[in-house]
């Protein structure tokens, strides 16, 4: 308090105004992930080399990386990934791109709101894994059913935030829109669509992410190579090294996909405010 | 191209906003819409341009749209309605594209707007990027761009502080004087209405009916900040309004 408290040459007290306005701003500070993750690791590290750690209970980081690196030598980390990638890209391409067109005709048309909203809100709470075997049956044990299963994952997801997306255009464009007497179709590509994109990426990356999680399981039957039957072969034998391998690479693949949505997000979105 | 109001009354559910509204608008004068919040002039507004279906009545144009008009009735909004992915320029080709003005005829219109709204440095730049006042003169610029036989205002200045309000009003003004044009100008500001309209209608509160028509006959250019004239007519309009604004403030308070 004395810091503050000032008398003038008449005796009159001077306090300085006390700020209180700070916090509640959340600002941009990218070293201090990496700082977390860096220290989470180094501790894994420590723990089990000092015993702290028990070597059972946690593989140890320096192992973990030895094994990738054994497995980038051996070749295999490609024939395991590039599987993967193309079932994930295809699985969710498949997926998102008709969760898109059918989000986007639930926010234009009544009849299809009403619907098909109800049936979503049906299938979106299935667990897709669940519904693996009725896959194999419609769609053979090789590629299609594992297609069909990340791509009717990513579908729901999607659908629901497309449609909240274009629920919530700025209905006083669409008035515009009108008023200068432009097309239906001008309005839905040039007003509807460009408006919806913020939430329709930021759907993306809920349902991007749904797509790894049910690569893993797509790759739980009948798949000799993928990340997803890597991590499970290596969970039968308890290998907790190969299995971390596993898992990590999936994890950066989810940076990844989170990244080039980033991207995306500031090419096509730098209008926003 | 007139336009005539026949009779029109509009309900929303069971709330009558507007009963037996009578108004003739003739080619190349200004009238204003004054009257207290919530008395349905921005309703009536939307009613005029098409863009909602009046409940009994019906809004007559008197003779053709000159023929270069690309869309007849236009719209300047409150808040501008700019898309905010497109520039300046972007935002004006937008409503020529559909009636298929595109290259070096859409070229010319925009080059010639934008300078009569004194846009032209900032053709490229984003609405984010404008301040209130020069959004709302890309919106204006984005109406004459279609050369339209009436433009319809809704409180086209209320958004903005009041300087540049000032700053606009005498655009307005130049604009309409170097070219008049045919308005409706809805309004809750009768410093605007008197600077802006040749004639200017009182509404009551809602129901809104219309109370008295006022004209203004003195010329747009001569109408200066504090002219005793335009004082005495917005002191008119104040004793007109003021009973029912205060009936139809404290309306609100009771729903």
């Amino acid at each position: 308090m004395s810091d503050h408290l000032h008398v003038d040459a008449k005796g009159t007290q001077r306090n300085k105004v006390v700020f209180r306005g700070g916090g509640f701003a959340p600002q941009s500070k990218r070293w201090v992930g990496a700082i977390v993750f860096i220290l989470v690791i180094a501790l894994m590290e420590v723990g089990t080399r000092t015993g702290f750690i028990n070597n059972l209970t946690l593989p140890r980081p320096s192992d973990v990386f030895k094994t990738f690196i054994d497995l980038w030598n051996t070749g295999l980390l490609w024939k395991h990934l590039l599987p993967s990638l193309s079932r994930l890209a295809i699985g969710a391409a498949i997926g998102a791109s008709f969760g898109v067109a059918v989000g986007v005709m639930i926010g234009l048309f009544s009849y299809v709101r009403a619907g098909l909203v109800p049936i979503v809100a049906a299938i979106f709470p299935i667990p897709k894994i669940a519904l693996l075997p009725l896959f194999v049956i419609w769609f053979g044990i090789d590629e299609p059913s594992k297609y069909a299963l990340i791509a009717f994952g990513t579908f729901t997801p999607t659908v629901v935030a497309t449609y909240g997306a274009v629920d919530n255009v700025d209905r006083s464009l669409i008035r515009m829109g009108q008023s200068f007497s432009l097309s239906w179709f001008s309005i839905v590509t040039k007003i509807v669509l460009p408006g919806a994109m913020p939430g329709i990426l930021s759907g993306l990356r809920v349902s991007l992410a749904i797509a790894i999680i049910l690569l893993v399981a797509a790759e739980m039957l009948g798949a000799e190579y993928g990340i997803g039957a890597y991590i499970l072969e290596a969970g039968s034998l308890y290998d907790l090294e190969r299995l971390f391998v596993g898992v990590s690479i999936l994890s950066l693949m989810g940076v990844v996909i989170s990244a080039i949505i980033g991207y995306f997000e500031k090419r096509l979105l730098d209008w926003r405010v | 191209m007139d336009l005539r109001l026949d009779n029109i009354s509009h309900y929303y559910s069971d709330v009558e906003v507007l009963r037996a509204i009578d108004l003739d608008i003739p080619a190349g004068k200004i009238v204003c819409i004054i009257g207290p919040s919530g008395c349905g002039k921005s309703t009536l507004l939307r009613l005029i341009g098409g863009l909602e279906r009046p409940g009994s009545g019906s809004v007559l144009q008197i003779g053709e749209p000159p023929a270069e008009s690309i869309n007849p009735l236009t719209y300047v909004f409150q808040d501008f309605a700019l898309l905010p992915w497109r520039t300046v320029e972007g935002n004006i080709s937008l409503v020529l594209e559909d009636h298929n003005i595109r290259g070096g005829r859409a070229e010319a219109i925009i080059s010639d707007v934008l300078a009569r709204t004194k846009l032209t440095d900032f053709r490229k730049a984003l609405p984010k990027q404008l301040s209130g006042g020069m959004k709302q003169r890309v919106a204006i610029s984005r109406a004459l761009a279609v050369k339209p036989a009436v433009m319809l205002m809704d409180e086209p200045l209320s958004a903005l502080d009041s300087q540049t309000r000032e700053l606009l009003m005498d655009d307005l003004i130049d604009l309409w004087t170097r070219e008049p044009f045919t308005s409706v100008y809805v309004t809750h500001n009768l410093s605007e209405a008197v600077r802006l309209g040749h004639s200017i209608v009182v509404l009551s509160r809602r129901p809104g009916c219309i109370r008295e028509i006022v004209d203004i006959p003195i010329p747009l250019a001569e109408r200066e900040m504090g002219n005793i004239e335009l004082e005495r007519k917005q002191k008119y309009l104040w004793d007109l309004m003021r009973d029912e604004a205060i009936a139809a403030d404290q309306e609100l308070l009771r729903v």
